[in-house]
């Protein structure tokens, strides 16, 4: 026995912070492409509301790939993509980039759907008062208007956050990647999933917990 | 005073207004009639400019509303108007509804903002809502907020479109008690309205729209006595 080479070792307390590591890993890169998605899904849902024929008819179909074209095919695509123009992005800035494009193609339909929301009569009230087309907007659509999406956006985000266990497939440490290098090492998925999965569920939990909160205080 | 000369306004290819000419003098309460689709709301539209003309103009007080270097913002605070449906803004306290405007448009500080906001919804008999959120407004209320609203940018005249129309039976009394109550402090107003007991009672000349045409206008007594065109006539006899 005492010969013998062990390949696999246990799963032991260091793990769970390398696992909490990559978990703050997976919190920054979502929490990144998030609020980087979320400013131009509005400037974009604005557009789609706003803009003339020519702005909706570009920016329509080209948000429509970046929602319909699975997550996994534009990393990968993106990943190899910018080597061959000559911009090699590592996996963190690649991954961001194509996770706010995908955060911002959702986001986009959620913000014009709230604007949509706020009708003629009301931003005519807004208008005979005086205000401008921009006051209108800041005052009067956009808290309207965004907090009726609101849910919807906190759906986005909760998902989006979830979705960024696809980096992982660039080599980005994030905490999926190191769930299987953890794997890998101590062959015990069930512990190391069930810590990932209790890890994910970490990082959800208060958001949509804050944001039951808040929906609740503009309710009343 | 408002100058409306030669107003034409088209949607696409349906024509709304087909030549009006109307003045309406300071201190002055006209009260516009006519069946749906007769053109007398888009006519308010016209008057602060929410709605572009295709011919004529709308002047006030010298200032043609329609022109290309008009300041729109500005020419609105001036003219107040009040719609069918209320229109709160629902995140904001009735206070804050009405302070919105005087604070971002007129810049007025918070404090004056409130202030002014406070008086007016006293002024409408809101003086125990100050705090409320619209959603806990009757229709009427909301309808009075909406008033107070637009007084807070002390307009010298008042556009109503319809004002009462969108109400229950019961709460149509509270909103021209209100309106009333502006017209006897001399507040210049036109009102486009179906209460015909209001136009006849409170204005001082009533218009009667057909089709985009400004068929018959002069006092209420006149119209409602012995109206001169046969539609006004049809009208009348309709909605008594």
């Amino acid at each position: 026995m005492s010969n013998t080479v062990s390949v696999f070792s246990g799963f032991q307390l260091n793990d769970i912070w390398f696992m909490a590591e990559a978990a703050g890993r997976t919190m920054l890169i979502s929490a990144v492409s998030i609020v980087v998605g979320t400013m131009v899904g509005i400037v974009c849902g604005w557009g789609m509301n706003a803009g003339n024929f020519i702005v909706r008819s570009t920016l329509g179909p080209v948000l429509d790939l970046f929602r319909s074209v699975p997550l996994l095919i534009q990393l990968v695509l993106f990943y190899n993509f910018f080597p061959i123009i000559g911009w090699a992005l590592d996996p963190f800035a690649s991954g961001i980039f194509v996770l706010s494009l995908y955060t911002a193609a959702l986001v986009t339909q959620v913000a014009r759907a709230g604007i949509d929301s706020v009708g003629l009569p009301m931003r005519r009230a807004s208008r005979s008062l005086g205000m401008s087309y921009w006051q209108d907007m800041r005052y009067v659509v956009w808290p309207i208007g965004l907090r009726a999406v609101f849910p919807a956006w906190v759906g986005v985000a909760l998902s989006v956050m979830k979705d960024s266990a696809l980096v992982s497939v660039l080599g980005y440490v994030e905490l999926l990647r190191a769930s299987q290098i953890l794997i890998t090492r101590t062959q015990e998925p069930f512990l190391i999933l069930a810590v990932a999965g209790a890890f994910y569920f970490a990082l959800s939990y208060p958001l949509s917990k804050y944001s039951q909160k808040l929906e609740e205080r503009w309710a009343s | 005073m408002i100058e409306i000369k030669g107003l034409h306004k088209y949607f696409g290819a349906l024509h709304v207004l087909k030549g009006i000419d109307l003045n309406v003098e300071k201190g002055e309460v006209l009260s516009v009639i006519g069946s749906s689709g007769s053109g007398k709301s888009t006519l308010l539209y016209c008057i602060n400019a929410l709605e572009e003309i295709q011919k004529g103009a709308v002047i006030v007080d010298g200032v043609d509303v329609h022109a290309k270097s008009t300041d729109m913002n500005k020419l609105r605070q001036n003219l107040g108007m009040v719609f069918q449906q209320w229109n709160s803004f629902p995140h904001l306290t009735a206070l804050e509804n009405v302070a919105l405007a005087p604070q971002i448009v007129k810049k007025h500080s918070k404090t004056d903002a409130l202030a002014i906001a406070e008086k007016q919804l006293r002024h409408v008999g809101l003086g125990e809502k100050l705090n409320v959120y619209p959603s806990a407004l009757s229709g009427g209320q909301q309808q009075r907020l909406a008033i107070a609203r637009a007084l807070a940018m002390e307009p010298e005249y008042m556009l109503f479109d319809e004002a009462t129309s969108a109400l229950d039976p019961e709460l149509v009394g509270e909103v021209l008690e209100t309106m009333r109550m502006l017209a006897e402090e001399g507040m210049t107003m036109i009102c486009v309205t179906h209460e015909m007991g209001f136009a006849r009672d409170v204005s001082d000349r009533v218009a009667y729209f057909h089709q985009g045409v400004m068929e018959e206008i002069g006092p209420p007594e006149q119209i409602f006595g012995d109206p001169k065109s046969e539609h006004t006539k049809k009208f009348l006899a309709n909605v008594r």
